[in-house]
């Protein structure tokens, strides 16, 4: 039986959520004999047209061009799983959803006219349907794995339903929030990070976004 | 208390115990708290250190006392030395013909002695081991665990304002079982055992008879830990109230995080949940602590039973103080205040049961 084949596709994003995928080290060779990788530019395989079973999708929509790739990625796909805060929330370059857009590109660009931006940076599941989000600001690289191996194995991956503040105290961390007075967003975001940062005396920023609007639409 | 352990002795205690082959745990300061942890020398103990606790506040105070045992609690109880915040219950393997081998991965623990329990956790751990040990079907991780460690309490001598005990009658003398137990003076300890192991080790240590006088200040230090700010009613009537709309101004407080549960002495609810490994054939069962404030928590064949802050809340409440006298014959809180202090939202279950009943 042939392997299941991958994709990895990027929008508008920093790279950080495939680096998180590259940075998987020796598993990623182990996931290479389990899968097909046709497609990482970050990694170097080339085949962006390529009929995949699973699309893994960094970044979100800020042109036209996305705007219709992203529908090729789809029609291109079995399963479609969004990774990282661009693809999954739009990222931090939607902070222009509350501005005037073209304002700033008249202001910033001496040629605005070469831009072919869209007013906002929109989320994937706002142009195609979703499969799986797996949040974060990077992605965590196991829980990547963990889905893609559930996935080729044919179990619904599982992703956690439940707070940062579940992890932290499962990790033995002190609460940053009330032993040092800092602000923490654990208290409201959702888990999936292992709680990294108050691990490291820093509260938490929410990279993962609200608990409760994580989309798990694998059957 | 027939004993008297001099405080320059008391690097004896721990010898002993590394001789008799026990790694030792004890207090000190991590992250502006009180936890547990690796203790190799009385350095690292917390001399002079005091607490002061209120609603999602937790602060430590030096001062100049000699005292290594004088604040009332830490950010954990010794929950995560018996009940494992994460563990892997079993492996399970497909051999070559596609049989699926399962085997379970029991803890081998090394053997652990606690020094510094607090009659509250004690109380927990109790309630813990009707649970886990002492129910129909005995759980065998956990049992590995409880049976590596020995336990040295300590009597408080100082109670935060969120402490309740009094009310609950868990402390703040140590009332339940336990190896040695110690009371603190400026000069040394108090010291008896409760055990034959406790007893082994007492008989290593240079000890003299403690003297009425030392006994009289060790019960003084002790009475000073009975005057306490909070208290909780014993058997809240609050299955009679479960209409009452204070739950809900509680669940528009609560962030639903689930830390209460987490913090708990005596929670011990948890998930379990699949890791499958990358080359298809191996896969771990991993059980993990879960809380009844996570969506997760009431999943039951396709629905979910309690979805919001506030049933969250009246679920954990009513099962802790009501559900718990006729499940385990006694209220499942040991007044130790942490759900108060580590709640960052400072919801204080004393206030609460008095708003609801």
């Amino acid at each position: 039986m042939p392997l299941p084949t991958v994709a990895v596709h990027k929008f508008s994003s920093c790279d950080g959520c495939q680096l998180a995928l590259l940075n998987a080290g020796e598993a990623l060779l182990q996931l290479a004999q389990r899968v097909n990788i046709v497609h990482f530019a970050e990694a170097g395989m080339l085949a962006e047209t390529a009929l995949v079973d699973i699309a893994l999708v960094e970044g979100s929509i800020n042109t036209n061009h996305d705007v219709q790739r992203i529908r090729e990625v789809r029609a291109n796909s079995r399963y479609l799983i969004t990774m990282g805060a661009c693809a999954t929330a739009g990222g931090v370059q939607a902070l222009r959803n509350l501005q005037d857009a073209q304002g700033w590109h008249q202001a910033i660009y001496a040629h605005p006219e070469y831009l072919d931006s869209l007013d906002t940076a929109t989320a994937i599941a706002q142009h195609v349907k979703v499969d799986l989000e797996l949040w974060g600001c990077p992605v965590n690289t196991q829980q990547v794995l963990q889905a893609l191996s559930s996935l080729v194995h044919g179990a619904t991956p599982a992703i956690p339903q439940e707070k940062v503040c579940a992890e932290c105290k499962r990790r033995g961390n002190v609460c940053v929030l009330v032993s040092e007075g800092k602000p923490c967003l654990g208290p409201s975001t959702h888990a999936g990070c292992g709680a990294i940062c108050p691990a490291f005396g820093r509260g938490c920023y929410g990279c993962y976004g609200p608990q409760g609007v994580i989309y798990a639409g694998i059957p | 208390m027939n004993h008297f352990l001099a405080r320059e002795d008391f690097p004896h205690l721990l010898s002993a115990l590394t001789q008799a082959g026990y790694g030792c745990v004890g207090p000190q300061i991590r992250q502006g708290a009180i936890v547990f942890d690796h203790l190799h020398s009385v350095t690292q103990l917390p001399q002079g250190w005091q607490d002061e606790q209120q609603p999602a506040h937790y602060r430590l105070q030096q001062t100049d006392s000699p005292y290594w045992f004088n604040w009332s609690n830490g950010a954990s109880a010794i929950k995560p030395y018996t009940f494992a915040p994460q563990e892997n219950l079993w492996t399970v393997q497909r051999d070559q013909s596609g049989r699926l081998r399962f085997q379970a991965t029991l803890p081998q623990p090394q053997k652990t002695a606690i020094i510094g329990v607090r009659a509250c956790d004690l109380a927990a751990l109790a309630l813990q081991d009707q649970h886990f040990l002492h129910g129909k079907h005995v759980d065998p991780y956990y049992q590995a665990r409880r049976e590596s460690l020995l336990l040295i309490g300590v009597n408080c001598t100082h109670a935060a304002a969120t402490c309740f005990c009094v009310s609950t009658g868990d402390g703040p003398d140590i009332r339940q079982p336990y190896d040695l137990l110690l009371s603190e003076i400026a000069a040394g300890f108090l010291l008896s055992s409760g055990s034959t192991a406790g007893a082994t080790l007492a008989a290593q240590l240079p000890l003299t008879p403690a003297s009425d006088a030392q006994q009289h200040t060790a019960q003084q230090r002790m009475q000073a830990a009975t005057q306490q700010q909070r208290h909780l009613p014993a058997k809240p009537p609050l299955f009679a109230h479960l209409d009452h709309p204070h739950w809900q101004t509680v669940g528009a407080r609560c962030l639903a995080c689930g830390n209460c549960t987490s913090v708990c002495p005596t929670c011990f609810c948890h998930q379990a949940v699949e890791i499958p490994d990358l080359d298809g054939d191996t896969s771990r069962h991993e059980r993990r602590w879960d809380s009844c404030f996570q969506p997760g928590h009431s999943y039951i064949h396709g629905w979910q039973i309690r979805s919001n802050a506030t049933d969250y809340y009246r679920q954990w409440l009513t099962h802790k103080l009501a559900g718990w006298h006729e499940q385990f014959g006694r209220s499942g809180c040991t007044g130790c205040g942490r759900c108060i202090s580590w709640c960052p939202a400072g919801i204080d279950l004393t206030a609460e049961v008095e708003q609801l009943v």
